[in-house]
C-alpha cells in the first residue's frame, strides 16, 4: 500500500525538481530565479543553483536510503531487526566530516561574492531612495532632481476590493508605476536607501539588489546593469510596511548612456522652466514629473 | 452493586480527587494539566487554521475579492501568533506534562500548583489577543515579528498584543522551570541522564532555551510599550534609538524560539522510529550531543533573519558561517534516524507514518534553510515566499506532524483504548498530500519573485497560488479528522494492554493503559528501568 503512493509522490517531486532549470515568463513555468542583468545577479544565481544541486544530490542519497529501508526492511516482508546495530564510529565520522567539507565548498564562493557586493567604491552615480507609505521617492543628489513613484492608476483601480476589473486586463498589474527610476546601462549606480515612516525594502530581482529602507538610517546598495541590457526592470517592496505593502512596486528604466544624459538634461530644464514660469510656494518639493 | 465495585476498583483515590469543574480549574495532576494543554492547543490550531484559510482564500486569484488589505495583514499576523504561541508551544507543554513524569519514573511534576498556573494563564492571554480582532483598528497587523515603527501604528490592539505576549511568555517560563526541576530532581534512582528517553532530553534542553530567551522577548516588547506610551525612543532614530536594534533583540529570542518549536519534535521522532523499526535508536549519545549543539548554536545565528538590514560585512560573514554550521548536527540526526530504520523490521501504523513524513519533509525544509543561509542568495530569498515555504515545511510537516505522531503514539496509553487506525491513516495521507500541494509551490513563487505578506499579486503568480490555495483548503479540511479520531477513541476504542505497540520501550509502557491517576507512587525498580531503556 505504501510503496505505490510514496513512489508516485517521489516521482512528482523529482519531476518538479527536474523542471526547475526551466525559465518561463508566467504561470506553470515560473519555477526559478533568473540570472538577471548584472554581474552580481549572475553570481547570486550561480550560488543559488550550486547550493540547490548540492541539496538535490544529498537528498537523492538520503531519501534513497530511506526509501530503500521502507521497502527492504518491512516486517511484513519478514525482515528481522539487527538490534545490535547502534553504533558505527567510522560511518558517524564520515557523515559529520563530509557535510563540513560540503559547507566549506559552499562558503568560499559565497563569501567572495558577498565581499564583492559590499564593495560600494568607485560608483559613478548616486541616487537617494526613500521608501514611504506607500511609494518611493527618488532623488538624484548630484542633479537636484527628485520625484515620487507610485503604483500606476490602472493597477490601483483594479486592485480595489471587488473592483470588477480583471487583473489580467491590466498591463503589468501591480508591477507598474507612474514615474520609474531612470538609470544608465553599464554604470555603477549607488543607491542611498532610507525610510520616511516605517521600514520598507527596495528589491529588484533582476539586479540581485535588496536593501531595507530604515527611517533615520541610510543604507548603501549598488548595481551595474550589463551594457547590452537596457530596458524596464520591475521589483517590489520587500518588508511589511502597512496596508499597501503589496502595492508599492519599483520600476527601473535602464537607458543607454546617451539617452540617460538627455533625460537628465530634460529634467533639469523642465525644472528650471517650472520654477521660472509658476510662482513656487516656499518649501514646495521640486517634483519634476518625468515623461519617458 | 456491581457498578460500585467497578467504580471503586478503577478510582482508588476517588476520595482525594476533586470532581466536576474543580478538578480542572484547581488541577495539580500532570495528566489532567497535560490534557488541558492539548485540548487548548487543538482549539487554537483550528482558530489559527481558520485564519490561514482566509489568507489562502484571498490569494486564490489575483485581485482583491474578499478582504481589506489591512485585515489581510491582521490575518497573517494573528495566524502566526496563534499557531506559534497557542498551538505548537502549548502542545509541546501538554505532551511534556503527560509524558515526562511517567518516562522518568516520577509521581508528578515537581511544582504542581505552578503547573496549574502556567496552564491557566493561557486562556486569558488568548482571550485578550483574540478580542483585539474586535477593537477599533482591528487586530495587530504588523507581523508576528512586531517590527517598529510599523507595530506602533497599530491602534487599540497594540497594548493587548504586548500584554498577551507577556502572559504567554510567563506561562512558558514557568512551565520550563517546572520541566527542568522535575527532570533534574525527580528521576527514579537508576534513571541516569544518559538513560532518559530522547523526548525527555529534548525537553530538558528546550526548557533551558525557554528560560534563556523568553525574558528577552519580554524585554523587547516592553521597550515597544514604553516607546509607544511613555516617551522612550529605544527604536526611534530621532531620539537616538534604532529600529534595527529591535530586530536584533527580537531575533535573539526568535531564533532559539524556532528551535524551541522543533527540538521536542526531534525527541518524539527519536522514540517513534525505534519502536516501529523494532530496533534501538542509532547513536543515542550522538543524538543527545547533536541536540545540545543545535541548542548552543541557536544562540549565535539570529541575524540570518536580518541579512538585508545593512549589517557590516564581518557580521554577515559570521552569521552566514554559524548558520551553515547548524546543518551539521541536524544532518547527523537525520542520518541517525535513517540508520535506525536500516536493518530494522518496519511496520507502518499511524505514528510511524507521521514520523516518516516528518523525516522526509523536515529534511526538505532543512535544505531550503541551508539555501537561505547563503547570504548573497538570501538577498533574493529574504521576505519572499521562499522563506514562507521553508518555515512552513519545518513547522507543519515538521513540528505539527511530530505532535500528531506523538498523540497517535501515546493516545492508547492515555485512554487505554486503540483508536480507529484506518481513519487515522486517512488523516495521514490527506494531510501529507495536501501539505505538499499547499507549500511546495511556494518555493517556486518565492524564487520567481513574489514577496511575502502581500494580499494580492502580479498575474504571473496566479497558477501556483491557485494550487497552493487548493492545498490549503484540502489540508484544513483533512484536519477535522484528527479530533474526530480522538473523540471516537475516547468513546468507543478497543481496550489495549500496557505495551500498546509491540516494539515500544520506556517506563510509560510498563504502566497500565490508562495509567493510574497517580503513577509511580513507588519508584520503578532498576530492572524495570533497564527493560525500558532502548539502548
Amino acid at each position: 500500500m505504501i510503496r505505490p503512493r510514496l513512489a508516485a509522490h517521489a516521482l512528482a517531486l523529482l519531476a518538479t525538481v527536474g523542471a526547475l532549470a526551466a525559465h518561463a515568463d508566467s504561470g506553470w513555468g515560473l519555477l526559478n530565479m533568473t540570472p538577471g542583468v548584472t554581474e552580481m545577479s549572475r553570481n547570486i544565481y550561480a550560488l543559488h543553483m550550486k547550493i540547490f544541486w548540492i541539496c538535490v544530490g544529498i537528498g537523492v542519497v538520503v531519501f534513497g536510503v530511506m526509501i530503500g529501508s521502507l521497502i527492504k526492511f518491512r516486517k511484513s516482508r519478514g525482515a528481522v531487526p539487527d538490534v545490535t546495530m547502534v553504533h558505527n564510529t567510522k560511518v558517524e565520522m564520515i557523515w559529520t566530516v563530509v557535510p563540513v567539507i560540503i559547507l566549506v565548498v559552499m562558503a568560499v564562493p559565497a563569501a567572495r561574492t558577498l565581499v564583492e557586493i559590499e564593495d560600494t567604491t568607485h560608483t559613478e552615480l548616486t541616487i537617494k531612495v526613500t521608501g514611504f507609505q506607500w511609494g518611493w521617492n527618488y532623488d538624484y543628489l548630484d542633479n537636484n532632481i527628485s520625484y515620487f513613484s507610485h503604483l500606476d492608476r490602472a493597477s490601483d483601480q483594479a486592485r480595489e476590493l471587488a473592483s470588477g476589473i480583471d487583473p489580467n486586463s491590466v498591463e503589468h498589474y501591480l508591477l507598474n508605476v507612474d514615474h520609474p527610476l531612470v538609470v544608465p546601462v553599464g554604470t555603477k549606480v549607488r543607491l542611498l536607501i532610507t525610510g520616511a515612516d516605517v521600514i520598507h525594502s527596495w528589491w529588484v530581482p533582476a539586479f540581485g539588489v535588496k536593501k531595507d529602507a530604515i527611517p533615520g538610517f541610510v543604507n548603501e546598495a549598488w548595481f551595474k546593469v550589463d551594457p547590452d541590457k537596457p530596458g524596464l526592470y520591475r521589483g517590489q517592496c520587500a518588508e511589511l510596511c502597512g496596508r499597501d505593502h503589496g502595492f508599492m512596486p519599483i520600476v527601473v528604466d535602464v537607458r543607454s548612456k546617451e539617452d540617460f544624459a538627455a533625460w537628465l538634461q530634460q529634467q533639469s530644464s523642465q525644472k528650471q522652466a517650472a520654477a521660472l514660469s509658476a510662482p513656487a510656494a516656499p518649501g514646495t518639493p521640486a517634483a519634476a514629473p518625468t515623461a519617458p | 452493586m456491581a457498578d460500585a465495585h467497578a467504580h471503586d476498583a478503577t478510582h482508588e483515590d476517588h476520595d482525594h480527587k476533586p470532581h466536576g469543574w474543580r478538578r480542572w480549574v484547581f488541577a495539580t495532576n500532570h495528566k489532567d494539566i497535560g490534557t488541558m494543554y492539548l485540548i487548548f492547543a487543538c482549539t487554537m490550531f483550528f482558530i489559527g487554521g481558520a485564519m490561514a484559510m482566509v489568507i489562502r482564500l484571498e490569494l486564490f486569484k489575483p485581485g482583491m475579492q474578499w478582504v481589506d488589505p489591512q485585515f489581510f495583514n491582521s490575518m497573517t499576523t494573528m495566524h502566526a501568533l496563534v499557531m506559534i504561541f497557542g498551538a505548537v508551544m502549548p502542545a509541546w507543554t501538554g505532551l511534556a506534562n503527560w509524558m515526562i513524569p511517567m518516562q522518568v519514573g516520577a509521581p508528578d511534576m515537581a511544582l504542581p500548583r505552578l503547573n496549574n498556573f502556567s496552564f491557566w494563564i493561557l486562556p486569558f492571554a488568548f482571550t485578550l489577543l483574540l478580542s483585539s480582532l474586535f477593537v477599533p483598528g482591528g487586530a495587530p497587523a504588523g507581523g508576528w515579528t512586531m517590527y517598529p515603527p510599523l507595530v506602533l501604528q497599530n491602534g487599540a490592539s497594540f497594548p493587548m498584543l504586548i500584554f498577551a505576549v507577556h502572559m504567554m511568555g510567563a506561562s512558558s517560563i514557568l512551565g520550563a522551570i517546572n520541566v527542568v526541576v522535575t527532570i533534574m530532581n525527580m528521576r527514579a534512582p537508576g534513571m541516569t541522564l544518559l538513560r532518559m528517553p530522547l523526548f525527555v532530553w529534548t525537553w530538558l534542553i528546550t526548557a533551558y532555551l525557554l528560560i534563556a530567551v523568553m525574558p528577552v522577548l519580554a524585554g523587547a516588547v516592553t521597550m515597544l510599550l514604553t516607546d509607544h506610551f511613555f516617551g522612550t525612543t529605544f527604536f526611534t532614530a530621532a531620539g537616538g534609538g534604532d529600529p534595527v536594534m529591535f530586530q536584533h533583540i527580537f531575533w535573539f529570542f526568535g531564533h532559539p524560539e524556532v528551535y524551541i518549536l522543533i527540538l521536542p519534535a526531534f525527541g518524539i521522532i527519536s522514540e517513534i522510529i525505534p519502536t516501529f523499526s523494532r530496533k534501538p535508536l542509532f547513536g543515542y549519545e550522538a543524538m543527545v550531543y547533536a541536540v545540545a549543539s543545535i541548542a548552543f548554536l541557536s544562540f549565535i545565528v539570529w541575524a540570518h533573519h536580518m541579512f538585508t538590514v545593512g549589517m557590516p560585512l564581518a557580521a554577515q560573514l559570521f552569521f552566514m558561517l554559524s548558520t551553515m554550521l547548524i546543518a551539521v548536527p541536524t544532518g547527523v540526526k537525520v542520518f541517525n534516524w535513517t540508520a535506525t530504520m536500516w536493518k530494522g523490521s518496519l511496520s507502518f501504523e499511524p505514528p510511524m507514518l507521521f514520523a516518516l513524513a516528518f523525516l522526509f519533509l523536515f529534511t526538505i525544509g532543512g535544505f531550503s534553510g541551508l539555501m537561505l543561509g547563503i547570504v548573497p542568495a538570501d538577498y533574493q530569498y529574504q521576505d519572499t515566499y521562499f522563506v514562507v515555504a521553508h518555515f512552513h515545511y519545518v513547522l507543519v510537516p515538521g513540528a505539527v506532524f511530530a505532535i500528531m505522531a506523538g498523540v497517535y503514539y501515546w493516545l492508547p496509553k492515555w485512554t487505554g483504548k486503540m483508536y480507529d487506525q484506518a481513519l487515522a491513516k486517512w488523516h495521514f495521507w490527506l494531510s501529507t498530500i495536501f501539505v505538499n500541494v499547499l507549500f511546495f509551490p511556494q518555493h517556486f513563487l518565492g524564487l520567481a519573485g513574489m514577496p511575502r505578506r502581500i494580499p494580492d499579486y502580479a498575474v504571473q503568480f496566479t497558477d501556483w497560488n491557485m494550487v497552493s490555495s487548493i492545498g490549503g483548503f484540502g489540508f484544513g479540511l483533512a484536519q477535522l479528522l484528527f479530533p474526530y479520531v480522538i473523540w471516537k477513541c475516547v468513546r468507543s476504542g478497543t481496550p489495549v494492554g500496557n505495551r500498546a505497540w509491540e516494539g515500544a520501550h520506556g517506563l510509560e509502557w510498563e504502566l497500565s493503559s490508562p495509567p493510574p491517576y497517580h503513577s509511580w507512587t513507588e519508584a520503578p525498580s532498576d530492572a524495570l528501568i533497564a527493560r525500558g531503556a532502548s539502548h
